[in-house]
């Protein structure tokens, strides 16, 4: 199978799969939400996602939903080469023109694929920025990696970068580790948006932060992709977030998706028990 | 031409939360509606008014039926339609006007007005003078154009909620409740609005309870009782 045809996705996800230890044959029919585990009885191996598809537009916001351990991080962190998937292909449309998946490439093609065409954000700010840096040279590495090697326009562009996501330029050569989390936060996402990426993953990025702070993170993101058109996958266990960001929901219980479809259809008309329950646990 | 075609369209509620309980919604569902017509929606509280609306912007994904939109592609079936071709009419065609205001945080009125706007009109500039020309026809007081809808009082909200639907001139406009909550100089101000959206070929499904709204604005209602049509009459 080709991700190539005429559909305008620019990220095709098929099967993706990722399990731990040794699995049998019955690893996948002994697990996911019927089951309300994702851990094989037989060979305990662990089942953190199992045959995730969909297909993502161009500018478009995907949410990922679900409680913790439902493989939510998983699903991201796979598509972003932080790990290795067990199984299933991913197509990206600026790559190759979609006919290479991508999670079969090798590991310096990966790696241009990630500085070239994605950015990503953690919940962690210590997983997305590296703190011996300063917060313009944690930006200008993103550039460099993405082959800009002009010190002046990477100066010029990390500057404009984190006006744009409001930390104060004067503080560019100082450590993320003298900020506080919210500036960490859109230090981050500066870095992340550097190369100009298509695609975005956003992995629990308001998650810990407290609710002004909070605020003024998810309207930069709102407001980047407004303006810049990047398509998004917004990984969230709360429903406020997915709701403000997001086009189309997914949502994940055990491993596997339970339900998709737009998001204000999953918020007002759940179909499966476990979409039910979250939206009745909504505040 | 019709423009929507809805045959026997039923949805019903499966609550697996509350023991599988289950809820009718709507029974059998048939109506059309040509290009360019106003329909009102009348019925009681529950009756299931809404819940049409919502299945027809595909809120709700209605249980078995139709609903055959003539969108400018060809005819396509709301009910099952793959998600992204309903992002591309919620877009571009199909605008839902919900009873309540429900926006984004943190916008100011002006960019509320303007949010479906700036998707198709790339000058802001131009998109704002416009969404400023409406709140102006409509009384919104000069002090709350930047301000946010969060903390308005329930009719300039409505006017908020009215503005933005219209704004974009949809060729369909589902709107519920439009002038519920609005003083009767303002309520003529909207209906004009919808009116003149009709004039340029919008068709539009309105619910509302107001019989001065009905009287002026639509060309046929369409009664509902218990999630069923109960009888269809000239205005």
């Amino acid at each position: 199978m080709s991700g190539n045809n005429n559909d305008n996705w620019l990220l095709r996800v098929r099967n993706l799969t990722k399990i731990y230890g040794e699995p049998d044959e019955n690893t996948l029919n002994l697990t996911g939400p019927e089951y309300n585990s994702n851990i094989c009885p037989a060979t305990e191996s662990i089942v953190a996602c199992a045959d995730i598809s969909f297909d993502l537009y161009p500018g478009e916001v995907l949410g990922i939903v679900g409680e913790s351990g439902s493989g939510k991080s998983t699903v991201v962190r796979l598509l972003h080469f932080d790990m290795e998937a067990t199984a299933g292909a991913a197509w990206l449309r600026p790559y190759a023109d979609g006919g290479i998946n991508i999670l079969q490439e090798s590991g310096q093609k990966k790696r241009f694929i990630r500085n070239y065409l994605m950015g990503m954000v953690y919940q962690n700010p210590r997983d997305g920025l590296n703190f011996r840096f300063s917060s313009g040279g944690n930006i200008a590495e993103k550039l460099i990696m993405a082959g800009n090697f002009h010190v002046g326009s990477i100066r010029d562009r990390a500057s404009m970068l984190l006006e744009k996501t409001e930390v104060p330029v004067r503080r560019m050569d100082d450590r993320p580790s003298s900020f506080s989390g919210g500036m960490q936060q859109r230090v981050q996402i500066a870095k992340a948006i550097a190369n100009n990426p298509p695609l975005l993953f956003l992995d629990e990025v308001t998650t810990g932060l407290d609710v002004s702070v909070q605020a003024k993170v998810l309207d930069l993101i709102r407001e980047l992709q407004q303006d810049l058109g990047i398509a998004m996958i917004v990984v969230s266990h709360d429903l406020s977030v997915i709701r403000m960001l997001s086009d189309r929901t997914i949502v994940l219980k055990n491993g596997r998706i339970v339900e998709s479809g737009l998001t204000d259809q999953i918020l007002q008309d759940p179909q499966h028990a476990y979409s039910q329950l979250l939206v009745s646990s909504l505040l | 031409m019709n423009i929507l075609e809805i045959n026997d369209l039923s949805k019903l509620f499966r609550l697996h939360i509350l023991n599988n309980k289950k809820i009718e919604g709507l029974r059998n569902i048939h109506f059309s509606m040509k290009e360019g017509e106003v329909v009102g929606l009348t019925g009681k509280s529950g009756s299931g008014k809404s819940s049409l609306m919502k299945c027809i912007y595909r809120t709700y994904l209605a249980t078995s039926g139709e609903i055959l939109y003539a969108s400018e592609a060809g005819v396509i079936d709301l009910v099952k339609a793959d998600d992204h071709a309903i992002i591309a009419l919620r877009k571009n065609e199909i605008t839902y006007c919900s009873q309540f205001l429900s926006v984004i945080p943190r916008v100011p009125a002006v960019d509320v007005v303007c949010e479906r706007l700036f998707r198709v009109e790339k000058d802001k500039n131009e998109a704002r003078r416009q969404a400023k020309d409406m709140l102006r026809d409509l009384g919104l007081p000069l002090e709350l154009w930047d301000a946010f809808p969060v903390t308005f009082s329930g009719g300039e909200q409505q006017r908020i909620n009215v503005a933005r639907a219209i704004i974009s001139r949809p060729r369909v406009l589902l709107i519920d409740e439009p002038t519920a909550s609005l003083d009767a100089r303002t309520k003529d101000v909207v209906i004009d609005m919808i009116l003149q959206l009709k004039k340029q070929g919008t068709s539009v499904l309105c619910i509302s309870h107001d019989e001065y709204t009905l009287e002026r604005l639509v060309d046929r209602r369409l009664n509902l009782q218990h999630g069923q049509i109960a009888g269809a009459a000239l205005a």
